[in-house]
């Protein structure tokens, strides 16, 4: 990631390309989004997670909330589960559609203010 | 190799399926905070073992681990399904042991609470990865459905191929809505029910008989 600049200055925020997650393991684009949060950035992936990956994303942030330190995240997809509209095989496959722009930042800097299907509102704070 | 792994595990999951008919399955409830997960656990454990399963409470994150109720056979139609119910710790990204100080808390006991309550959320999603056979998705049907946390979980319960049952708790509440949830979630059959008044248990018994009888 970018040299992180001083938080008084502003929000960073980092736009990740589905190209540069597609050569990451799971764990690595988990360790890349909550280390971004951690220091304070909006992490917004062009393709999002896969269920799987949400489901890890959720666990590993659990294990490193820390009283006055970190509160955990807020994360924000667009609501269509695309899931639902994968044919059998190609869940059976594993093959599920996971191209959802998403947003993820610190749970005491990011507000949703509105979401519905084709736009996410967000309120973003400083420190 | 990961269309393999993919396969591999499919395959797998299916055989289990159908060697395993003699075992009870092991039902999680999930849901947000709040939704009333221990309060159904309770009143389904009440009505066919006696037992309760766990404390109630209006304070978010009153269930802090997961527990499972063993071997509740419910009865329908003349024959018995035979489930392990696990009551899970709501689900959600974000835990603050502040919250914890409106419901008169020292900061001790807060952070304390905020610290199990953070275990548990990490717990129930271990749970819903590698351990149930089917969900039972509480929802508070008096609150907002189309959260965050609903739609990943949903997903990724999908994801996993397991039966998915939703209930609308809350419906002895003014505000509750069922058909807000039945508009978020069209794919998946909801039903209606107050775990805290009894009502409509009848049909929830029914449906669990029928999606993982």
């Amino acid at each position: 990631m970018a040299e992180v600049k001083d938080p008084d200055d502003g929000v960073q925020i980092d736009l990740i390309s589905g190209e540069r997650m597609d050569g990451l393991a799971s764990m690595e684009k988990i360790r890349m989004i909550l280390d971004g949060v951690r220091d304070g950035n909006i992490v917004i992936l062009e393709e999002g997670l896969s269920p799987d990956e949400e489901s890890r994303l959720i666990e590993v942030t659990m294990t490193e909330i820390s009283p006055d330190e970190f509160n955990g995240i807020e994360i924000e997809t667009y609501p269509k589960s695309q899931t639902a509209d994968a044919s059998i095989l190609d869940r059976l496959m594993g093959k599920q559609s996971t191209q959802k722009l998403t947003v993820i930042g610190p749970a005491n800097q990011i507000e949703t203010l509105h979401k519905d299907e084709t736009l996410i509102s967000a309120l973003v704070s400083r420190k | 190799m990961g269309l393999l792994t993919n396969l591999k595990d499919s395959i797998s999951r299916a055989a289990s399926t159908l060697f395993s008919e003699e075992d009870p399955k092991r039902i999680g409830i999930y849901g947000p905070p709040n939704a009333g997960k221990t309060t159904l656990a309770n009143r389904i454990a009440r009505d066919w073992t006696g037992d309760a399963v766990g404390p109630e409470s209006h304070v978010p994150h009153e269930t802090r681990r997961a527990r499972r109720k063993e071997n509740v056979e419910i009865e329908r139609d003349g024959k018995k399904v035979t489930i392990d119910i696990v009551d899970t710790p709501g689900v959600t990204t974000k835990v603050d042991y502040t919250e914890f100080l409106e419901h008169d808390m020292e900061k001790d006991d807060a952070v304390r609470r905020s610290r199990e309550a953070t275990e548990g959320v990490a717990e129930a999603m271990h749970w819903l990865r590698e351990d149930v056979d089917g969900v039972i998705y509480v929802l508070d049907s008096a609150t907002d459905p189309f959260t965050q946390v609903n739609t990943m979980l949903i997903g990724i319960i999908e994801s996993q191929d397991l039966p998915v049952l939703i209930l609308a708790n809350k419906i002895d509440l003014e505000e509750s809505s069922v058909q807000r949830i039945r508009n978020a979630y069209p794919q998946h059959e909801t039903i209606p029910l107050s775990a805290l008044e009894g009502d409509n248990m009848d049909e929830v018994y029914d449906k669990i008989a029928e999606y993982f009888g």
